[in-house]
């Protein structure tokens, strides 16, 4: 069995992120850059898959610029096989999904697991379109998975408003993470070490034959309106009364 | 960098040619396994005086404690370089309490002795259960008696038969209290160091007792004075050949100065992260303590020597893994490092006021282990003296 997992390269979520100027964008000098870490849970899973069965390849792909190759590196540490990058410039979700098709009628994968967003734009898109163009079943958000004993279909528990969600279908199919799909390791030295020689295939985007033009055009970013200090009331009365007229959420 | 852009660890390290894809992985790696697994409880282990015994087992699954060794033991070396070893002491040395990895990492001294002249059975037996984290080892050379001056060691191991029987105490000595076996200096021949051999001695056998010492810093590690009486030991254990013993300690000096080395630079700069954060958020008389020219003025002069100690780090630490032993700067670059930390806790507790004397932060503690560092190891004044005899004064 074969197991393609995404991987995107996104800003630390512990760094401080600042918009530019401009207003197009945030200010990338000096960023930290880590793996998007639900998809980090994604890698997690294929690798326990891949535990569990035995004879299947975990293949990471980033699509994104060139420096996504650390991205993909941290996933072979963590075990994967190897790795493709498909170099293009700020694609949009629905190239990153056209992408995929690509990719995935090229390796004919059993299972793709991607996160179940980015932490830089929170889209939450890539998995369910990518569902849609191949025509695949697609079980969104899950906490849980299971193989079927002929491991022709798996079992997942997906988290949904006001509780959990189980589905079964056939494979093969798409899966998105959830964060409480598992805890994912930390790569080791001697991970890293072999994930050095593990091989990393890159493509160029517009080799694919995709259309690439961007369908979402970001207009202008701003930071959120900086916090104001809070005030002391003196009554629970004039609470209620600042609550209604005030913040008016009452 | 922009103005006012909060300092932190990575923005005050510069660019440097030694380090390459596999060792930013092993930082980060290694920063977040800390950041979850030691961090969050460094207070609690410090005021109990010791952290709890899983963290062995923890440390050993992570890899963390079994770099370095043999991989026919248990261990992972394969790829392993002196970098690795220093971003393993920069992160570690992030948390500030280096009483919880001098503890942990204790058989960095005890077992190297055991891999290097050790009997094929003893590595069998001690090394892969020392890394899985199941078994602890120490190192007993530290005398009541004898400290810098080693070969004047006087616990004496007197043959019977096929047995030594040990008698004498080791001082202060680390991760005593709970390790199960010790890595032993004991006198088998005449006086000086001609008469000395190491031994390794099982800690549960009758007439071992120990003494748990209370300390001024590092907290969280179990600190021993180790007492010795009579005490059966088969000639088997010994680790190398009888009455060469100094060699066997020898071969971890470099090693361990490099380490300790690291470690120093590594608290000075997290003192240095620590006083500037403060120092860009602290108000007195109406402007940010970072604004006083005097306060400025330290933490320049704080990154100035942490610099330059690192420049002097990496090349000891490059020569090292090129073949080299240069002993003489190895002893300098701990006088050095020891210094440099000494002089960063020393400013950091002046720029956070008060405040820096509260217990439980990072400043006030690594404040308390300047010295251990100074000391323990090779003191400064030791360091010295073989950098001179090195030199051929
Ligand atoms: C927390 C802690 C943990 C330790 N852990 C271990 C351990 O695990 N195993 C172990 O074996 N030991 C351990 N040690 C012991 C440590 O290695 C010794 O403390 C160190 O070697 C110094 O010996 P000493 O304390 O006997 O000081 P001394 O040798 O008595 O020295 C006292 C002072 O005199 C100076 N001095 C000594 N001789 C000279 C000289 N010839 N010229 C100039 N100055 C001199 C020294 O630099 C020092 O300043 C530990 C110590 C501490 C504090």
């Amino acid at each position: 069995m074969k197991i393609l997992v995404t991987v995107k390269r996104v800003p630390d979520p512990e760094s401080s992120i600042k918009v530019n100027p401009e207003g197009t964008g945030i200010v990338e000098s000096g960023l930290k850059w880590v793996v998007n870490p639900f998809d980090e849970i994604a890698i997690e899973e294929a690798l326990r898959i891949k535990e569990a069965q035995g004879d299947v390849e975990v293949v990471v792909v980033s699509v994104g610029v060139s420096e996504s190759q650390e991205q993909l590196r941290t996933g072979l540490a963590m075990g994967a096989d190897r790795a493709i990058l498909v170099k293009a410039d700020r694609p949009d979700t629905a190239a990153v999904a056209k992408i995929l098709v690509k990719l995935v009628e090229k390796e004919q994968p059993t299972l793709v697991i991607l996160g179940k967003q980015a932490i830089d734009d929170d889209s939450n898109e890539v998995g369910q379109m990518l569902a849609h163009l191949l025509g695949w079943p697609q079980a969104t958000f899950i906490s849980k998975l299971t193989f079927a004993g002929d491991k022709a279909s798996v079992e997942c528990i997906r988290e949904v408003d006001g509780g959990m969600e189980t589905i079964a279908f056939a494979l093969p199919a798409i899966i998105t993470a959830d964060l409480r799909l598992n805890e994912p390791r930390y790569a080791s030295l001697p991970g890293i070490m072999k994930a050095r020689k593990k091989p990393m295939e890159e493509i160029d985007a517009a080799s694919l034959g995709v259309d690439l033009t961007p369908r979402v055009r970001i207009k202008k970013m701003a930071p959120p309106p900086a916090r104001t200090a809070g005030r002391k009331v003196e009554s629970v009365d004039e609470l209620i009364n600042a609550l209604q007229t005030e913040a008016k959420v009452m | 960098m922009p103005k006012n852009s909060l300092i932190d660890f990575d923005s005050t390290k510069p660019n440097s040619p030694f380090y390459n894809e596999s060792h930013r992985q092993w930082r980060d790696s290694l920063r977040r396994w800390l950041a979850k697994e030691i961090a969050p409880y460094v207070e609690e282990w410090e005021e109990a005086e010791e952290f709890p015994l899983s963290l062995y087992k923890k440390a050993s699954e992570f890899g963390l404690s079994r770099l370095n060794y043999p991989e026919q033991y248990g261990g992972l070396d394969s790829g392993f370089d002196r970098f690795h070893a220093i971003v393993t002491a920069e992160e570690t040395s992030q948390i500030g309490a280096g009483g919880i990895f001098a503890s942990l990492l204790v058989h960095g001294i005890g077992l190297p002795p055991i891999i290097a002249l050790g009997t094929q059975e003893m590595k069998e037996r001690i090394a892969p259960a020392v890394l899985t984290g199941d078994k602890r080892i120490c190192l007993g050379i530290t005398e009541p008696d004898a400290g810098s001056d080693v070969a004047n060691i006087k616990t004496r191991a007197e043959r019977d038969g096929d047995d030594f029987i040990v008698r004498g105490s080791k001082m202060f000595i680390t991760g005593g209290m709970r390790a199960d076996y010790m890595t032993t200096a004991v006198r088998t021949g005449g006086p000086g160091m001609s008469g000395i051999s190491l031994l390794l001695i099982e800690l549960d056998r009758p007439g071992v007792a120990r003494t748990k010492l209370k300390k001024q810093g590092w907290w969280a590690s179990d600190t021993a004075a180790v007492y010795l009486d009579e005490v059966r030991v088969p000639v088997s254990n010994l680790i190398g050949p009888e009455n060469q013993g100094f060699l066997g300690i020898v071969l971890n000096f470099n090693g361990e100065r490099l380490a300790m080395a690291a470690s120093a630079v590594g608290y000075a700069r997290t003192c240095l992260v620590e006083a500037a954060r403060y120092a860009q958020e602290r108000q007195t008389f109406g402007k940010r303590l970072a604004d006083h020219q005097v306060i400025r003025h330290k933490i320049a002069e704080m990154q100035r020597q942490v610099n330059a100690t690192q420049a002097y780090l990496e090349i000891c630490a490059w020569r090292v893994q090129e073949g080299e032993s240069p002993i003489a700067d190895l002893a300098l670059l701990k006088v050095q490092a020891t210094l440099t930390m000494e002089f960063c806790a020393r400013e950091a507790m002046q720029v956070f006021g008060g405040a820096g004397y509260l217990r439980g932060n990072k400043v006030e503690r690594i404040y308390r282990e300047v010295r251990v560092n100074a000391i323990g190891g090779g003191s400064e004044e030791i360091m010295r003296d073989l950098a001179a005899r090195q030199m051929g004064l």
